[in-house]
This record gives C-alpha cells, sequence and structure tokens, in this order.
C-alpha cells in the first residue's frame, strides 16, 4: 500500500467510517419507508446496538462475532416489543411509539453504571474495521436489490401504493410490516455495533432525535426508488459538512431542510434516481 | 408527603393536560401529527420572556404570547401542510414534512439563541406560595392548575354547545360533506390550527414560568409526554387528553417519590407501549383507531 493512500486514510479515517455506517443506516429506514410505514427509532436501534455489542466487548470479553451477532438481536427486540402492538393499526401509531424511545434509552445509559453513565464507554478494542463495514453495506445493497425484483419486492411496492389494494390481492401486510420492522433495526443495530467498534468510544447523548431525523433525511434526500437512493444520500449528507466547513454548524437545519423540501416538493427524493425503471406518476411518494 | 406528591403531580400532570389538549384537537381535526407543536411551546415561552423583559407586565405579556404563537401556527399550517391536503397526500407524509420542520426550527433555534437556560427577570412574577391542609402550592402552580381546568371547560363548552363547535365536530368527522354544507373549511381550519397553537403556547409559558427555566429544546421534552398522553387519552379525545395528563403526571410524581426520580422521564413511554398492547383505542376507547 502507497504511503499517500496510508496518508489519506489515516486523515479520513473518520468519513470513511462514517459514510459506510451511515450507508447503512439510510438503508434501514429505507427498508421501512419501502412498505409506506415510518419508524423514528432508527437512532435508538443505532444505540442498543452500539451499547449491547461495546458491552459484551469490553465487560464480558466476548468474541466479536457474538458481539456483533447480540448488537442486531437486541435492537430486533426492542423493536418487536414496541412495534407488535401496531402492526394493525393506522401507521401513525409506530411513528408515535418509536420517536420517544431514543429519549427514554438516553436516560437509561445516563443512570445505568454498567453503561458507563454519563461519560460513556471507552476503549473499546477495533477488531473489525472499514472492510467489515463495507461488505456489510454491499451485502445490505445486495439483498435489497434481488429482494426488489422479487415477489416480496413487488408486496412491498404494493403496500407503499396502497395497502387496503394490497391486502386484498393477498399479501399479508402485519407480517410484512413486522419483518420489515425487524429487518430495519437489525440493520439499525449492525450500523451501531460497527461504529461503536471503530470509534473506541460510545456516549449516551449520540442516538437521540437529532440523529433519528438525519437518517430520515438521507432516505428522503435519496429518494426511496431503488435502495441506492438513500445510501447516495447518506453519502451526500455525510462529506457535505465536511466540505463545505461553514455548513457544517448548519447540518441540522439543512437536514430538517431537506425533509420539508423533499416530501412537498419531490416524493421521489431529490435525486431523482431511478435504478430500476419509472414508476406512474407519484409513484414514490411515501 | 402522599399529598404534596399529589399535589406536585397534579400540578405537573395539568400542564401535560393543557399541552396535549392543543395537540390531540390538532389530530382529532385535522387529522394530521403536527410535529411542530411541540414548537410552540419553546417559542411561547420565549416569546413571554422577551415581552416581559422588554417590560411589558406579566398579564399582559402571557396572553399576548399565547396569541401571537397561534397566529404563527397558522402560518405553519398554511406552509407546511396545505399542499398536502390538497393533494390528500397520506397522513405519514405530513408527519414527515412536520419532522423535517421541527428539526429545522429547533436547529436555527438554538443556531440563534444558544442552549442556555434563560430565565424570567426577577421579580416579574412575585407569587409566593400558600399552604392549604400542609400542602404547599405556589401561585404558578395554581395558574397552572386553574387555567388547565378553565381552557378544558372552555374547549369542551365549544365543542359541545356552539355552532362552531358544531362546524369542527362535523370538519372531524367528514370534511367534504361538511364543506357541501356551506362550512367554510378552510376558515375552521385555520381557528383549530390558532386555537392549538395558543394552548400549546400557554402550556409553555406556564412551565416556563413555573420552573423559570427557558431553553429552546423545551418543547421537545414535553412534546415526548404529549405522545403518551394522546395515546394514553385516545388520539382526538379531549376528555380522554385531560384524564391521560393528570394520569401521566400523578404517576411520575409517584415514581419519583417513591422508587427514583431519574425514572420519572420514562413513565409516560412505558405507559404509551402498554396501551398500545392492551388498549390502543384509548382510556375511553373513543377514538377511532383506524386499522390498517
Amino acid at each position: 500500500m502507497p504511503a499517500s493512500f496510508d496518508d489519506f486514510f489515516f486523515t479520513y479515517q473518520a468519513l470513511i467510517y462514517g459514510v459506510g455506517v451511515n450507508g447503512l443506516l439510510a438503508l434501514s429506514m429505507y427498508v421501512v419507508l419501502a412498505i409506506g410505514q415510518l419508524s423514528l427509532g432508527q437512532a435508538a436501534f443505532m444505540g442498543i446496538g452500539a451499547y449491547v455489542s461495546a458491552l459484551l466487548t469490553v465487560k464480558l470479553e466476548a468474541p466479536f462475532a457474538v458481539a456483533l451477532g447480540a448488537g442486531m438481536l437486541a435492537p430486533a427486540l426492542a423493536a418487536a416489543i414496541i412495534g407488535v402492538p401496531t402492526l394493525r393499526l393506522s401507521g401513525v401509531y409506530l411513528a408515535l411509539a418509536t420517536i420517544g424511545l431514543g429519549e427514554v434509552l438516553r436516560i437509561f445509559y445516563l443512570n445505568s453504571e454498567t453503561a458507563g453513565g454519563a461519560l460513556g464507554l471507552p476503549g473499546i478494542p477495533q477488531q473489525g474495521g472499514a472492510w467489515l463495514i463495507y461488505l456489510c453495506l454491499a451485502i445490505a445493497l445486495f439483498v435489497f436489490m434481488a429482494i426488489g425484483r422479487s415477489r416480496i419486492g413487488r408486496a412491498m411496492e404494493a403496500m407503499r401504493e396502497d395497502e387496503t389494494a394490497a391486502s386484498v390481492m393477498g399479501v399479508n401486510v402485519p407480517l410484512y410490516r413486522f419483518g420489515a420492522l425487524v429487518a430495519s433495526a437489525v440493520l439499525a443495530g449492525l450500523a451501531g455495533a460497527l461504529s461503536a467498534d471503530v470509534s473506541s468510544f460510545i456516549g449516551p447523548n449520540e442516538y437521540g432525535f437529532d440523529q433519528a431525523v438525519t437518517i430520515l433525511s438521507y432516505a428522503l434526500l435519496g429518494g426511496i426508488g431503488s435502495p441506492f437512493g438513500p445510501v447516495l444520500g447518506a453519502i451526500i449528507l455525510t462529506l457535505l459538512p465536511e466540505l463545505l466547513r461553514p455548513l457544517h454548524d448548519f447540518r441540522f437545519v439543512v437536514n430538517g431542510l431537506i425533509i420539508v423540501i423533499a416530501v412537498l416538493y419531490m416524493p421521489r427524493g431529490l435525486l431523482a434516481w431511478r435504478f430500476r425503471r419509472i414508476g406512474p406518476a407519484g409513484e414514490a411518494r411515501p | 408527603m402522599l399529598a404534596q406528591q399529589l399535589a406536585n403531580g397534579i400540578v405537573a400532570g395539568s400542564t401535560y393536560a393543557l399541552f396535549a389538549l392543543g395537540f390531540t384537537l390538532m389530530f382529532g381535526v385535522l387529522r394530521v401529527i403536527n410535529l411542530t407543536y411541540g414548537f410552540y411551546f419553546s417559542a411561547g415561552a420565549f416569546l413571554a420572556l422577551y415581552l416581559t423583559a422588554a417590560g411589558a407586565p406579566v398579564w399582559f405579556a402571557l396572553p399576548l404570547a399565547s396569541i401571537l404563537i397561534g397566529f404563527g401556527a397558522i402560518l405553519l399550517d398554511a406552509l407546511l401542510l396545505t399542499r398536502l391536503r390538497r393533494a390528500r397526500a397520506p397522513e405519514l407524509a405530513s408527519l414527515m414534512v412536520t419532522l423535517g420542520a421541527t428539526l429545522l426550527l429547533y436547529s436555527t433555534a438554538t443556531a440563534i439563541f444558544g442552549t442556555d437556560i434563560r430565565r424570567f427577570p426577577p421579580a416579574v412574577f412575585e407569587g409566593g406560595a400558600f399552604e392549604i391542609a400542609g400542602v404547599r402550592l405556589t401561585l404558578s402552580q395554581f395558574l397552572i392548575v386553574a387555567t388547565a381546568a378553565a381552557s378544558v371547560a372552555v374547549l369542551l363548552f365549544v365543542m359541545q354547545g356552539t355552532r362552531i363547535g358544531l362546524a369542527i365536530r362535523a370538519l372531524a368527522e367528514n370534511s367534504d360533506a361538511t364543506q357541501l354544507m356551506g362550512v367554510n373549511a378552510g376558515a375552521v381550519m385555520r381557528l383549530v390550527s390558532f386555537i392549538s397553537g395558543s394552548l400549546g403556547a400557554l402550556a409553555g409559558i406556564l412551565v416556563g414560568l413555573n420552573y423559570n427555566a427557558i431553553q429552546p429544546y423545551m418543547g421537545e421534552a414535553m412534546m415526548l409526554k404529549g405522545f403518551a398522553v394522546i395515546i394514553l387519552g385516545g388520539l382526538g379525545d379531549i376528555r380522554g387528553a385531560l384524564i391521560a395528563g393528570l394520569a401521566v403526571g400523578l404517576l411520575e410524581s409517584l415514581t419519583a417519590g417513591y422508587a427514583a426520580s431519574t425514572w420519572k422521564d420514562a413513565v409516560g413511554f412505558v405507559l404509551l407501549v402498554l396501551t398500545l398492547w392492551v388498549r390502543p383505542a384509548g382510556l375511553f376507547g373513543r377514538a377511532p383507531v383506524r386499522r390498517a
């Protein structure tokens, strides 16, 4: 490896990790939006994944694979507890139930001695690295591409268009809702576990409301016409504040604005970039 | 000790009820979860703070701030939701757009005002406290309970006993049919936005006065309680919001008194999840639980 590449990697290390992790988070948002639902618990699920895997690694010295697995399983459990009763209700209930999860968990992390309280958890050894993050991102993208062309993908698209019609056509709506929610929690948990692995430190305030809305802005910037849209949105919104330093302080303002503009004027995403095929007008409105 | 805990619970519960009142009304009639609602809470407190700092007497500044935020709510509703309403977009689209606007508003407010805690100028609200049967209440706490009770009473009277209330209820029931009956739906919607915006601001002003600690994100914490209250009370149910608000306040106060004060803020969320499992239509089961 040439020295210049090493320098480059070292300088932009955090950014390289950030792009991959945020790409995974954007995909975790995509799964739910793709069936016309909205979960605002992505940041909380990420936090659960980060804390569970970091605690297992630091306190119990569990093998890395076990820590990663638990970091995906735990948020899925949390998602099931919150999500299952909303499966047959209007989508508003899932959104409202998940939006509060992050704050409650923040209180929990802050007051739990095991979780390090306000100081967070330092000294997490790096066992994976950038390659693992991007491998996971590539696998997730590939799986979503494959699903998109299958029976499942068609059913998801039908649900996004019109849930009633989809259920009349024989789509098991509650089952799909459950599957999407669990898959999204698993992905967000994986992103959290991987980010904890590469950042050596996690704190209680990183998984709150701002982060949850930011994850949504990735998906809406890219549009949910294909799984590549949200990932592209995540890449842009992670790099942009670094390239334009003055933008850094206002990045949440920008993220909020993107959501407003995307929903009102560009329901296909600000980057109306469709990979597969062009649908009828208004098709991708979440 | 128990009596004081209960009194504190009722005061906190009254603020939740007052706050949730406007939120649930907005959902019941306009059919949107408007997440900017929490911002009215912060904005009301800030506006009242600046008005009193500019020398306005407190009895004038508080209602004025609340009314101004009411007009702000009409403006925000028009900016964010008119287009979606016209397109008959799904309700999650309006939830998302107000979510984006919420982040935008809060981060702008934080950029301007910072996150420092601000206080009303001294001697703005000389309350003093009085004691009834061993329970200490400050004047501002008394004001909170009285305002919440009066707001619920007035709102119920308007909704059930006046023609405007009839129009609002009809709009909540079926907006197309209501317009065909000659009701100016736009005007009624603006009125509802105004009422709920003022209620949200009023709650923020009173809470700001009571704790005398004002910062931009105060509405966000309140919003999380608001979700619990409106789901526990039943989405769109005014009486439900009152009872659920008091219930959350009392349970929080008892948790703080007899378990640990740190878990106080988790009470609302736990109640929310329990409600979804046990009784998604809310306490009284009157709220229409729309099935998928």
